[in-house]
């Protein structure tokens, strides 16, 4: 099992990088593909497996396809991508990166809250163990997930549909 | 289930990522190279190329990718819910039905604002 972990954290990194090293930035979406299928497996082994599947199918489906939409529409050759970057951007970008490992030091220290007993139970991660918690103990939760998604839906129609006039008589 | 189950996953991750990696890397080594303009065409033998491939879309297609996350999240429910609707019973198909029934409104309601079709 350490092993398999060394060559997974391996393989994460790599694709890491490999988000932040390529100058094209379809190249960076890929790289980031692997990278979540590498956390996938990660989540298995800790037997989050539902984790796990949301991992691929969600974020190694469809973000890393929102990630490749959104290069689309910018435009993806873009060369002036990585020149002229100033100073103070590097600077900025140091800082960031400086208080987001204390954040998550921070979070690490810290003992685990109240309420996470039934994650922490052995199988607790399966899929049948969360589906019968989602669908008997968060019932409401779930079903307002429903209209999060509407609304979500009626947003992206509103924002990016061309406004057509109504036809004039 | 546990992660142990997973393994033969796994292990067939680990026999088809070479394999596909030979099946690309092989022919590159092996096979005759006899290049010409026309054959390097992006699409040989297809629409003359009018222009780089790498400009900017039409926001049009963004609407597709919205649309299919908030799709793809929806499967995420259901995924748990099959697993487990044994236990659910009736309950359990009610229940998914409510949860289906307000995302079909927005469905209709993105199908006859013509979402779906390319102007």
């Amino acid at each position: 099992m350490p092993l398999l972990f060394a060559a997974l954290a391996l393989i994460a990194l790599v694709g890491a990088a490999g988000v932040l090293l390529s100058r094209n930035p379809v190249y960076s979406a890929l790289s980031l593909l692997l990278n979540f299928v590498a956390f996938a497996v990660m989540y298995v082994m800790l037997s989050a497996q539902f984790l796990g599947v949301v991992q691929i199918i969600v974020y190694a489906g469809a973000i890393v396809v929102l990630f490749l939409f959104v290069v689309m529409l910018i435009g993806g050759n873009l060369p002036a991508l990585g020149r002229g970057r100033r100073a103070y951007v590097r600077a900025a970008g140091v800082i960031l990166a400086a208080l987001f490992l204390l954040a998550l030091l921070f979070g690490l220290a810290r003992p685990l809250p109240n309420g996470l007993a039934a994650v922490g139970a052995p199988d607790g991660g399966s899929v049948q163990a969360l589906g019968l918690a989602l669908y008997v103990d968060h019932i409401v939760p779930f079903e307002l997930a429903s209209i999060l998604l509407l609304t979500a839906m009626l947003g992206g129609i509103v924002l990016a549909r061309r406004y057509q006039a109504p036809p004039k008589d | 289930m546990t992660s142990a189950d997973y393994l033969p996953i796994l292990i067939l991750i680990l026999i088809a990522a070479p394999f596909a990696g030979i099946a690309i890397l092989l022919p590159s080594v092996l096979g005759p190279k006899n290049p010409n303009r026309m054959k390097q065409e992006a699409i040989e033998s297809g629409m003359i190329p009018f222009a780089d491939a790498r400009r900017r879309f039409p926001v049009q297609y963004y609407m597709v990718a919205v649309l299919f996350i908030i799709f793809d999240i929806e499967v995420i429910f259901l995924f748990p819910w099959a697993v487990s609707l044994n236990q659910l019973k009736i309950f359990g198909l009610i229940e998914m039905g409510v949860f289906l029934g307000i995302l079909l409104i927005g469905y209709l309601y993105v199908w006859k604002k013509g979402a779906f079709e390319w102007e």
